[in-house]
């Protein structure tokens, strides 16, 4: 089994005006996505995040700590979410997160051990 | 005598060998190194003992004792010897049993195909790779293929290998459903490798038509395990007529010959029978791919060319037609421009200017050459000479550049003389860049 952490970005929209049948076909998804989890292996961990204009960024600069409004990149996508979940291999990875709505970007990154 | 029997199981069991390795060990870090030592072992010791009986059994017991070493080292340094050395060593007993008896299990080979051409990893990597793990390519000619130094070579397969492990890339067949994609990146990535064969490069390097020979053996090998797969019978058809021509590419002073002006005794013509064959079994009513079909559709173009006996009969009103097909399949800018080339041929030069009308390929310098050309053809000088200007701007290769520039010194030379389209045929086609050249 391996340690997978799954970065979900998408284009900035607005889910509070989303319409109940929209919010039911997420739900089913993430629902299909974390079955399918649960089948393959395990989910550790799941967060929703709050828009990137909330985000804060603290960084090193020249030896002084620098924190600053915003998320790390500017891009059109934002990181609104994560899974991290136990599968055996990369190619269950993609197909557990091809359940995932289509308007978003996944982004698999293995999980490593510090030692 | 044993220096040719090394060579010759090398290249034709290392992928096999790997493969097996591979799903013994489940190690890629490991495995190419130690069948590397096997391989140095041979060449020292086969001359004075003779070449063993079952050579690839004898480079596969050197390679794992040299791995279990490894293993072992690994395991003392970790402090968790006994268990990992037992376990490695009764995998072993197996294996040795198994590849004495020239038992090796196929689908090994697939799986290695399929790592290495993983659509996680980037094309030019996944064909590295493949060359080097599945074929035993050096790594020194899989950098002359794709024109990098051999350190960076080195260096992109080292990554890609990380990636493999690292990503938990599996050493697997994917489920039935999953396998035709896969395969289609299996073709993209030996397709890849062979066009690169094909780019020119520079000095003695200027084609290196024997490396691009390389990819064609890796489809053999993936067609050997999957004989009926139409994808992979395309691209070997389409392949092999594109290659018959290597011999006829070059001229003597290693300048790139056109299509037109090509020698056309010097194309090979078992390869050309072969890949009709090929193009024959497939039949038309066949399930294919969108990626499959284009390679069925660029084949039946390339096998127009092979079938004429000189380029004035080439049938230029079928290719524009076959063209017209792998447009609605792939809409690519470069197949518009190709198919502007060949109606600029069968139906003049302002035939094949409106065709192009609007393409454009980023980056590059090719539309704005053939619109150059057709210009020229079409007698209008001073828009040839923008549209070369253009052309000189963006292109950035050097065999390519020269032939811009003769191309534009031509146009403005004092002994200059348009040619339209009655002039003689072998001015005008030494002039042409012909589309799949």
């Amino acid at each position: 089994m391996r340690r997978y952490l799954v970065l979900i970005a998408y284009e900035p929209w607005d889910w509070s005006s989303a319409s109940e049948e929209v919010r039911a076909t997420f739900f089913e998804q993430h629902g299909a996505f974390s079955a399918f989890v649960a089948e393959h292996g395990r989910e550790l961990a799941s967060a929703a995040l709050d828009d990137t204009d909330t985000a804060t960024t603290v960084r090193h600069i020249d030896g002084e700590v620098v924190v600053s409004d915003g998320p790390f990149a500017e891009a059109a996508e934002m990181i609104g979410g994560y899974y991290e979940v136990e599968l055996p291999d990369l190619d269950t990875a993609i197909e557990a997160v091809q359940l995932l709505p289509p308007s978003y970007s996944l982004e698999i990154r293995p999980v490593i051990a510090i030692t | 005598m044993s220096g040719e029997a090394l060579e010759q199981v090398v290249r034709e069991e290392w992928g096999r060998l790997v493969a097996l390795l591979l799903a013994r060990y489940r190690r890629l870090d490991l495995v190419e190194d130690a069948l590397g030592d096997a391989v140095e072992a041979a060449a020292r010791t086969w001359p004075a003992d003779g070449v063993p009986d079952n050579p690839a059994g004898w480079l596969n017991r050197a390679a794992s004792r040299r791995l279990l070493d490894r293993l072992r080292a690994e395991a003392m340094r970790q402090r968790r010897a006994p268990l990992l050395v037992t376990e490695a060593e009764r995998g072993q007993e197996r294996a040795t049993a198994m590849a004495d008896t020239g038992d090796l299990v196929e689908d090994d080979l697939l799986r290695l195909v399929l790592m290495c051409t993983h659509p996680a990893l980037g094309a030019e990597a996944a064909s590295a790779l493949a060359l080097r793990l599945v074929l035993g390519v050096s790594t020194y000619d899989v950098a002359r293929l794709f024109l990098v130094s051999e350190s960076t070579m080195a260096a992109r397969i080292t990554r890609a290998k990380k990636k493999i492990v690292a990503a938990g890339i599996p050493f697997a067949v994917p489920r039935a459903d999953a396998l035709p994609d896969r395969l289609d990146t299996v073709a993209q990535t030996a397709y890849l490798a062979f066009t690169a064969g094909y780019a020119p490069g520079s000095g003695p390097d200027l084609l290196r038509a024997d490396l691009a020979g390389e990819s064609i053996r890796l489809v053999r090998v993936v067609l050997a395990q999957r004989p009926t797969e139409p994808v992979l019978i395309a691209l070997l058809a389409l392949m092999l007529l594109q290659h018959s021509r290597r011999d006829a590419r070059a001229g003597a002073d290693g300048q790139l010959v056109l299509l037109a002006d090509q020698d056309r005794t010097r194309w090979h013509r078992d390869d050309i029978t072969e890949a009709l064959g090929l193009l024959r079994s497939l039949g038309p009513a066949r399930r294919m791919t969108p990626q499959g079909a284009a390679y069925v559709l660029q084949a039946r173009i390339a096998a127009e060319h092979a079938t004429v006996e000189t380029a004035s009969n080439t049938r230029w009103d079928r290719i524009v037609r076959h063209y017209d097909l792998l447009l609605q399949i792939a809409p690519t800018p470069a197949a518009r421009v190709a198919r502007a080339v060949a109606l600029a041929e069968a139906q003049g030069p302002e035939a094949g200017l409106a065709a192009l009308e609007s393409v454009s390929v980023p980056g590059s310098h090719r539309p704005a050459a053939v619109r150059a050309e057709l210009l020229v053809r079409a007698g209008r000088v001073d828009q040839a000479r923008t549209a070369y200007e253009e052309a000189l701007t963006l292109c950035r290769n050097e065999t390519e550049l020269s032939y811009l520039r003769r191309r534009l010194v031509d146009l403005s030379g004092p002994a200059h003389e348009v040619p339209g389209a009655a002039a003689p045929p072998g001015t005008s086609r030494r002039r042409r860049r012909s589309g799949g050249g």
